[in-house]
């Protein structure tokens, strides 16, 4: 009969890890389309050449540590680091870059701390920070998207940037400073922002081609929160400290200060909110947390952008808000049952 | 009509319900031995009445405790006690217990009752009457029914509610009980309103069964009880947690370190309703009770009322022995928080309310890896008492018993939805008993040392005193001797006593002598 | 420079005296260590640790003249629990003053040899020794410690120490595998 004590409950479980990492996985699809559609084949490398880095690290890790491969590998979640990881990516990245990226995120990122789960810090932006004080002119050289350049590179060219012995800096006319680049840049020498707004990588909203990509990922995370694989709190909560701060500078000066729309439609800010702030190993776990946590910072994402040496400034408020965390959980925690 | 609340968290479960109901109540047969442990209730140890070979009948007392916290066990039929030993019964351990074991003699006769009539009774004579009937809580818990009522009943009572909720999938004996028993069912809640005099009665019933809700209004309206209302309550696991229901009929939480009845608040279950018209109607002790057999390897699931202390084996064979293969897994209680047996012999007490008989494939079992916490705190949105499961699984985890206490451990009612919905599948209820566990033995050991302490410090203390009084009279003593010594001057002085003695002896010796001249 | 070194001086000195003002206002009114760590020992009083009952080695431990692992009773819980209380390091359990056993001793006297001598009495650090001069003795279970002390004394050999009973309700649930400690294994 029974011979082990299983403890009750004596259900299959509804969800799995490997279930709530494939929703993120199908939630990325459309921002990666509209990215790839609008940016080339080289974002599609990107990510494939990172997941297959990571899945080689993550075992490789895993051996090292004397730990089950196979199940681990078999949860996604290198998958979806990386994946993530890879976004932030400028297109056309040589192969070392992502290997380097990728290296930094797995080891760094997640196993020093001891894996999935201990991590403080989300493993996808300390790859990416790395990358971005240690190769800032590579890292910060984007191209313009195919609807402004008229050009479309194909897939040979996009593999031979990655692969070839290319100076980045050979394609400078195709190589472009991001809209919110340009803004930081103009504001900096005084120009107005209606000024800069004439340039071609400005589109009605936000920059050319991103409004699409926010699109995609706000899509991608309606669907994360019907499949209730993330609840609305930090999401909303990020979102509504972009645009509060964004809308209390436009009020006081939209000369100076974009508005509330570009900063909310150009650059990570729809990513992070849905895809990168909600990782939950590196998030708040109460719900009030949670609030605190995504309000904390879309704040922060504005203040690096507007003043801060980066153009743009999620990876660097997630991290600044992670380390937050503990203090968030521990002044949050909810009333339990029956107490006062 | 009541405004009803929520609970916090709670799971919409996969019910399972009809698979046990479609064969209505049987009686189930007399097995050939009955198995009754000592203690079938939460509390303290019977003692037995019986030897064996005695011959005991139906209703007889075999064991029992003059504790209040206690409740009798009769023989369930009539039979010969064979032995008084250590069996296996229904506890997650899988141990032994003490059991009075009945050889059935199949004649079913019963001890002379004299049936009162219970509207003559007062409140302490019906609890009296209720007590010596060996009740308890029928929907799990088992705790001894006459206590709480004495309890309840100096407190004061504002709301009697009686529990039909039933939340747990499988388990159907609370709601074929009602089907089949209402009228005692309602008779039964008058009987406790008269010991209670609550100003009203709530009777909560799932709205999952709307039959049992049916029946129950039927039974209401023939025979109206005063400011009773039966409230149909949405399914939503663990509705039936005496905690949950509360909140829901009342809006009201129960206080941390407080009971139900500190609050004016009375929760009893419908099978305990019908324990108690049998009790005070027809002087009948508790020896039967309704039984669900259901899961995915039995023959033909369903309900029955069955004799305590019939081994399980028996109830299988009566619904249709194994649907698969034979043996597969045993768990008493629900799929949410019942135990697994580890053994078929095990017999039906008074806490059982349902058998699963489940394919081991169908069973999760105790994994040998899981993956880690993500922190994702699905546990804390689904946790009706409102804890950081998380947390407390990452305490108790590394040990840290204080701090899982200050998280509030002994809140949580393992009620096992964190366990249910965590994406990790980390058996996060067992974490919980392992260390509730490990601190109650630590709190009993404490118990004990202390107590050992202070035994130590009385022992030392009393040596001390006698030390210091042998101190004392020996120079006592000293002081008188050096006295006497000191002042010679005072009459004769005394003869010398070896002088003295060696005289007396000569003095008898020459008396001897002279005698025998 | 010199405006930073006086901002920086003034904050110093603000810092100290709030903290000195917590220190005052929010002290720690503790009961004197020796009871804290006496709280902490098993109290069977056996004397493994070399000392004559568990509060002269709680003394001992206070004034720094024996090290927290000398325990066998309490084992390797007490001296976790010992080294949190007094901020230390977590010793290995002393083997030299004996082994920790998971299960308590129990004695019990065989009532059939037992000549009533009185002289276990007499050892027993908890009085848990009922008897008369010449009459049976017998252990009252509860208050037995297990402590053993009361071995040598009787002439007869007549004492055992059993495994105390235990029941059901002293069953405890295990933790499922521990992956952390699998972890470190590795
Ligand atoms: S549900 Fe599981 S993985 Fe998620 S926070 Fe709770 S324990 Fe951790
Ligand atoms: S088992 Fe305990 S911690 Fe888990 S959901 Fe239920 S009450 Fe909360
Ligand atoms: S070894 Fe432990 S239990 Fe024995 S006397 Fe010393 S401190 Fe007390
Ligand atoms: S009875 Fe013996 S073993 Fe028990 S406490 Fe007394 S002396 Fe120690």
């Amino acid at each position: 009969m029974t011979s082990v004590i299983v403890s009750s409950p004596f259900v299959a479980p509804g969800n799995k890890l490997r279930r709530l990492m494939l929703q993120v996985i199908i939630a990325l699809l459309p921002g990666t389309l509209a990215y790839a559609w609008h940016f080339g084949p080289g974002v599609i490398i990107n990510i494939v050449l990172a997941v297959l880095f990571a899945l080689v690290f993550e075992a490789g890790i895993l051996k090292l540590r004397a730990k089950p491969v196979m199940p681990h590998l078999a949860d996604y979640s290198a998958v979806v680091a990386a994946w993530l990881f890879a976004l932030c990516l400028p297109m056309h990245s040589p192969w070392w870059l992502v290997l380097i990226g990728v290296g930094f995120t797995m080891i760094a990122g997640k196993h020093l701390y001891g894996g999935l789960g201990f991590n403080p810090f989300n493993p996808a932006m300390v790859g990416y920070v790395v990358l971005l004080i240690s190769f800032p002119r590579e890292m910060t050289t984007w191209y313009l998207p195919a609807s402004v350049s008229g050009e479309t590179l194909s897939l040979t060219d996009a593999l031979r940037y990655s692969f070839g012995n290319v100076d980045i800096g050979q394609w400078d006319a195709l190589s472009s400073a991001t809209p919110l680049d340009q803004v930081k840049t103009a504001v900096g020498q005084s120009i107005s922002i209606s000024e800069i707004r004439t340039s071609p990588v400005f589109g009605e909203f936000g920059g050319k081609g991103w409004e699409w990509i926010a699109l995609g990922w706000f899509i991608g995370g309606l669907w994360l929160l019907l499949t209730r694989t993330i609840r609305w709190h930090i999401p909303a909560a990020l979102l509504g400290g972009v645009l509060g701060m964004a809308t209390l500078f436009y009020l006081v000066d939209p000369e100076i200060y974009a508005s509330p729309l570009f900063h909310l439609l150009s650059g990570a800010v729809v990513i992070g909110a849905f895809f990168i702030a909600t990782d939950p190993v590196t998030a708040a776990t109460t719900d009030m947390g949670r609030v605190v946590y995504g309000f904390l910072i879309g704040v922060l994402i504005y203040i690096i952008r507007v003043w801060g040496g980066y153009p743009d400034g999620v990876a660097f408020a997630v991290l600044l808000a992670n380390m937050c965390v503990p203090l968030i959980d521990y002044y949050t925690q909810p009333r339990t049952y029956g107490e006062k | 009509m009541l405004k009803l609340h929520h609970f916090h968290g709670g799971l919409h479960l996969d019910g399972h319900k009809t698979e046990s109901l479609g064969r209505g109540l049987q009686q189930a047969t007399l097995p050939e031995r009955l198995f009754l442990p000592l203690r079938q209730h939460i509390g303290e140890y019977n003692k037995p009445l019986v030897k064996p070979g005695e011959r005991v009948l139906k209703g007889q007392v075999i064991a029992a405790n003059p504790s209040l916290i206690c409740a009798a066990v009769h023989a369930s039929t009539s039979g010969v006690v064979s032995a008084i030993g250590d069996y296996q019964v229904a506890h997650p351990s899988g141990q032994s217990d003490t059991c009075i074991v009945i050889d059935v003699d199949g004649k079913d006769e019963a001890v002379e009752s004299t049936p009162p009539d219970p509207g003559e009774l007062t409140s302490s004579e019906m609890i009296e009457r209720i007590c010596r009937a060996g009740i308890v809580g029928l929907g799990g818990a088992a705790f001894p029914t006459s206590p709480k009522l004495s309890r309840g009943k100096a407190n004061g009572i504002d709301t009697l509610i009686i529990n039909g909720v039933e939340c747990e999938p499988y388990i159907t004996c609370d709601d074929i009980l009602m089907r089949h028993y209402a009228a005692e069912v309602l008779r039964g809640t008058g009987y406790l309103r008269q010991i209670l005099q609550p100003s009203r009665t709530l009777i909560g019933i799932e709205d999952n069964k709307p039959e049992a809700i049916a029946e129950i209004s039927r039974a209401l309206a023939q025979n109206p009880l005063a400011n009773t209302e039966i409230i149909p309550i949405p399914t939503i696991y663990p509705s039936g947690g005496e905690k949950q229901l509360i909140q829901i009929l009342t809006g009201k939480e129960v206080p941390h370190g407080q009971l139900a009845f500190d609050i004016g608040l009375f929760c009893q279950n419908v099978g305990t309703c019908v324990a108690i018209t049998r009790a005070l109607e027809k002087d009948e002790p508790l020896i039967s009770r309704v039984v669900t057999i259901t899961g995915d390897n039995i023959g033909e699931p369903g309900n029955w009322e069955v004799r305590l202390g019939t081994p399980i084996s028996h109830l299988i064979e009566l619904a249709g022995g194994y649907g698969h293969a034979a043996g597969g897994h045993l768990v008493m209680g629900g799929p949410m928080m019942g135990f697994s047996l580890s053994s078929h012999q095990v017999p039906i007490v008074k806490a059982s309310n349902c058998i699963m008989v489940m394919r081991e494939e169908t069973i999760p079992h105790a994994p040998g890896y899981h993956d880690e916490c993500i922190r994702c705190s699905k546990c804390t949105e689904v946790c009706p008492a409102q804890l950081l499961p998380q947390q407390l699984y990452w305490h108790a985890r590394a040990q840290a018993w204080e701090r899982t206490q200050e998280f509030h451990l002994f809140d949580c009612i393992e009620c096992g939805c964190c366990s249910a919905v965590c994406p990790s599948q980390i058996p996060l209820v067992q974490y919980y008993r392992a260390a509730k566990s490990e601190i109650r033995a630590a709190q009993k050991a404490q118990f004990k040392s202390d107590r050992a302490r202070v035994r130590f410090e009385f022992r030392e203390k009393r040596l001390l005193l006698k030390q210091q009084k042998d101190e004392e009279r020996r120079r006592l003593k000293r002081e008188a001797l050096q006295k006497k010594r000191a002042s010679p001057g005072t009459g004769e002085p005394a003869p010398d006593p070896v002088q003295a003695a060696l005289e007396r002896v000569k003095a008898r010796k020459k008396s001897i002598q002279e005698e025998s001249q | 420079m010199i405006l930073a070194i006086i901002t920086i001086s003034a904050m110093a000195g603000l810092f100290g005296l709030v903290l000195g003002y917590a220190a005052v206002r929010f002290k720690v009114e503790g009961n004197p260590v020796v009871d804290q760590i006496d709280a902490l020992l098993p109290q069977t009083q056996c004397g493994q640790c070399t000392y004559p009952g568990c509060r002269p080695y709680a003394e001992a431990i206070a004034s720094g003249e024996a090290p927290i692992n000398q325990c066998p009773p309490g084992g390797q819980a007490t001296i976790a629990a010992l080294a949190s209380l007094l901020d230390t390091e977590v010793l290995e359990l002393n083997a030299e003053h004996g082994e920790h056993l998971d299960v308590p001793l129990v004695a019990v006297i065989d009532e059939q040899t037992c000549i009533g001598c009185t002289l276990c009495i007499q050892a027993c650090p908890v009085d848990a020794i009922l008897g008369a001069s010449k009459h049976m003795h017998t252990v009252i279970a509860e208050e037995c410690t297990g402590c053993k002390l009361c071995l040598p004394p009787c002439p007869v050999d007549c004492i055992d120490m059993i495994p105390s009973q235990q029941t059901i309700d002293d069953w405890k649930w295990s933790a499922p595998p521990d992956l952390l400690q699998e972890m470190q294994d590795a």
